[in-house]
């Protein structure tokens, strides 16, 4: 019986399945061919997530998602493999606050019995009406923190099996920490530049409610919070309404979300849709967001682009992925 | 005037300042009149639940299509057109072939379609809410899903008054079409022909629930209120465009989803009708009988 999980044969299924060119699709296929055998396996529960695991603990460690790049880990469901993939991981990364609904079941399911990290754990969290709003990462503080505690559980868990990799992680992760403090500094410095007035744009879903309270721009959202519920016409109409008014200065769509709405207020309202946000999931290796660091240096340069006046804005997107 | 003012920003002014509200009520409006006669015919030939049937079989042509050629309207359509007359054929060859009756080859075939779909849709990974892609929303339906719906409409009429004839006989006497040998199975083909075309036309710009809604829910209603097939047809019509008109306002003044507003909106005719129709309903039947007594 081989029914252990496969990377190799999960990366030619899924280019086979969504056409994508590269041969290195799934992000384990690098993980695995390091000369000595990491130490610790290490499943997160989305992209995002993982790429801090990556960066934090280094060859000691092999990641993988749960949720793969572009995905919506709203509307995720596991299969078997999943469930195997958790059992036999060392340590589980999550980002908690409500945002992965499946894991606890998933968990429970594959009889996994180490340790659960909350990444989001010590954040100074959003209340949104529905409890806490999940999307902490989309502030560089927080995503200092869910570095932070990334690195904790990987050094506990390093502790035993192998002090000098523990001790390694620990560099890594300080290196790390300036990358996502200088980019900090850099974002809000680039944001800062622009007029307030026109620091106001409309998304297609309200993932970015920390980064609006952070760098000091305004989103307007059609739906609440998440991506499962349909928008009614009066959210819609109220949309338009402040974008016709000269209240938003940019329309910009998310790596997750269906943009045929947004197009739609694009055409009502007079605006250009300015480029592509990253939510909820990183794009495919190789691409333009396949990390957080470059994701949210992607998200504030299309940001900026967008609200500025005189540089002309990017090229339409394309729905197609 | 106040009255009017009143009335008028109730009732028209949401549609007079925003372009997706016009859009969402032509598309309604187009998909009314198609599906009023249709679902009357469906019916009227006992084939209610074909409409629901055929809904589900288009999800694997449509997700196979996504997944090859990305977001396209005109390859989804096509591959969900496809996959349901699929469907729908193999059903009928079953009931020539076997004495198994269609109704049986029909269900067994939608589900072996909407489990294909599903799988289609799982093994893609979940990128985007698949199933938000494949069903799209009535408030951001785009000139070409307004295209496709009104084309779809307007060869629906003329097609069905083509085969008007054949098909009412047909409702009254089940084995009509059978005797016509040859040509009989050419109009029923015609006619579930149609019936995906317009559930096709349906889905992508409003969704499956909305499709299948319109549909069934104004055909249901109208048999309280009209005997004539024209009639029932008209009045199942209209019913369907009341409810894409109502069911917007609904969802602009109430804040709610809009595919849902219009379909219960359709779905409370269809109750108000069974319990104070004109003809055979409820209240009807209980007035007919007082009298009687009377007599």
């Amino acid at each position: 019986m081989t029914m252990e999980f496969d990377p190799t044969r999960r990366a030619f299924q899924r280019q086979l399945l969504c056409g994508l060119g590269s041969a290195a699709a799934w992000p384990l296929a690098h993980a695995t061919d390091t000369a000595n055998a990491p130490a610790l396996k290490v499943v997160a529960t989305f992209s995002l997530l993982a790429d801090i695991a990556r960066e934090v603990g280094g060859p000691a460690v092999e990641v993988s998602a749960l949720v793969g790049p572009n995905a919506d880990a709203h509307v995720f469901e596991p299969t078997p493999s999943d469930v195997r993939r958790v059992a036999g991981a060392d340590v589980v990364i999550t980002n908690g606050l409500r945002f992965e609904g499946w894991i606890d079941r998933l968990i429970k399911a594959s009889g996994y019995r180490g340790p659960v990290v909350i990444a989001s754990r010590g954040v100074a969290l959003r209340q949104l009406s529905g409890g806490a709003d999940p999307h902490a990462w989309q502030d560089l503080a927080n995503g200092q923190r869910y570095a932070d505690n990334i690195r904790a559980a990987l050094v506990a868990a390093l502790a035993a099996k192998s002090p000098a990799h523990a001790a390694e992680v620990e560099v890594r992760a300080s290196a790390y920490q300036q990358k996502l403090a200088a980019l900090d500094r850099d974002s809000r410095a680039r944001i800062a530049a622009l007029p307030a007035e026109r620091r106001r744009v409309i998304t297609s879903h309200d993932a970015f409610g920390y980064f609006a309270a952070a760098y000091g721009i305004t989103f307007i959202a059609p739906r609440g919070w998440t991506t499962g519920s349909e928008p009614s016409a009066e959210a819609v109409a109220r949309i338009v309404r402040q974008a016709r008014q000269a209240k938003a200065s940019a329309l910009l769509v998310e790596n997750i979300s269906d943009p045929r709405l947004i197009e739609r207020i694009a055409r009502e309202s007079g605006l250009k849709v300015g480029g592509k946000l990253y939510s909820d999931a990183l794009s495919p290796p190789g691409t333009e967001a396949d990390t957080y660091l470059k994701m949210f240096e992607h998200n504030v340069r299309t940001l900026v682009q967008a609200m500025s006046l005189d540089t002309p804005s990017p090229a339409p997107v394309s729905i197609r992925e | 005037m106040t009255l009017l003012a009143t009335l008028n920003a109730l009732l028209i002014q949401p549609f007079v300042e925003f372009g997706f509200m016009r859009r969402a009520l032509v598309a309604c409006l187009a998909l009314g009149l198609s599906c009023g006669p249709i679902g009357t015919l469906l019916v009227l030939r006992r084939m209610s639940l074909v409409g629901d049937a055929i809904a589900h079989a288009l999800l694997p042509g449509a997700a196979l299509a996504f997944v090859m050629f990305g977001f396209s309207l005109w390859a989804m359509s096509i591959g969900g057109f496809v996959a349901a007359v699929a469907v729908a054929g193999l059903a009928g060859l079953v009931a020539r072939l076997t004495p198994q009756r269609e109704d049986a080859s029909f269900a067994a075939f939608y589900l072996i379609a909407l489990a294909a779909g599903v799988m289609i849709i799982s093994m893609r990974g979940n990128s985007v809410d698949l199933m938000r892609v494949l069903f799209g929303t009535v408030l951001a339906v785009d000139d070409a899903s307004l295209l496709l719906i009104a084309g779809i409409t307007t060869v629906s009429l003329l097609a069905l008054a083509l085969v008007y004839r054949p098909l009412v006989v047909e409702c009254f006497d089940p084995g009509f079409l059978r005797h016509l040998g040859h040509a009989g199975a050419w109009v029923h083909g015609l006619f579930l022909t149609l019936l995906v075309l317009n559930l096709v036309g349906g889905f992508q710009a409003l969704g499956t629930l909305m499709a299948v809604g319109l549909m069934m829910l104004p055909a249901t209603a109208a048999r309280f209120w009209a005997a004539e097939v024209w009639s029932l047809a008209a009045v199942a019509a209209l019913f369907a465009v009341l409810s894409g008109w109502g069911g917007l306002l609904l969802s602009y003044h109430a804040n709610l989803p809009s595919g849902p507003a219009i379909v219960l909106l359709a779905g409370s005719f269809y109750m108000l009708s069974l319990l104070m129709g004109r003809r055979d309903s409820l209240l009807a039947r209980q007035l007919s009988q007082r009298a009687h007594r009377k007599a």
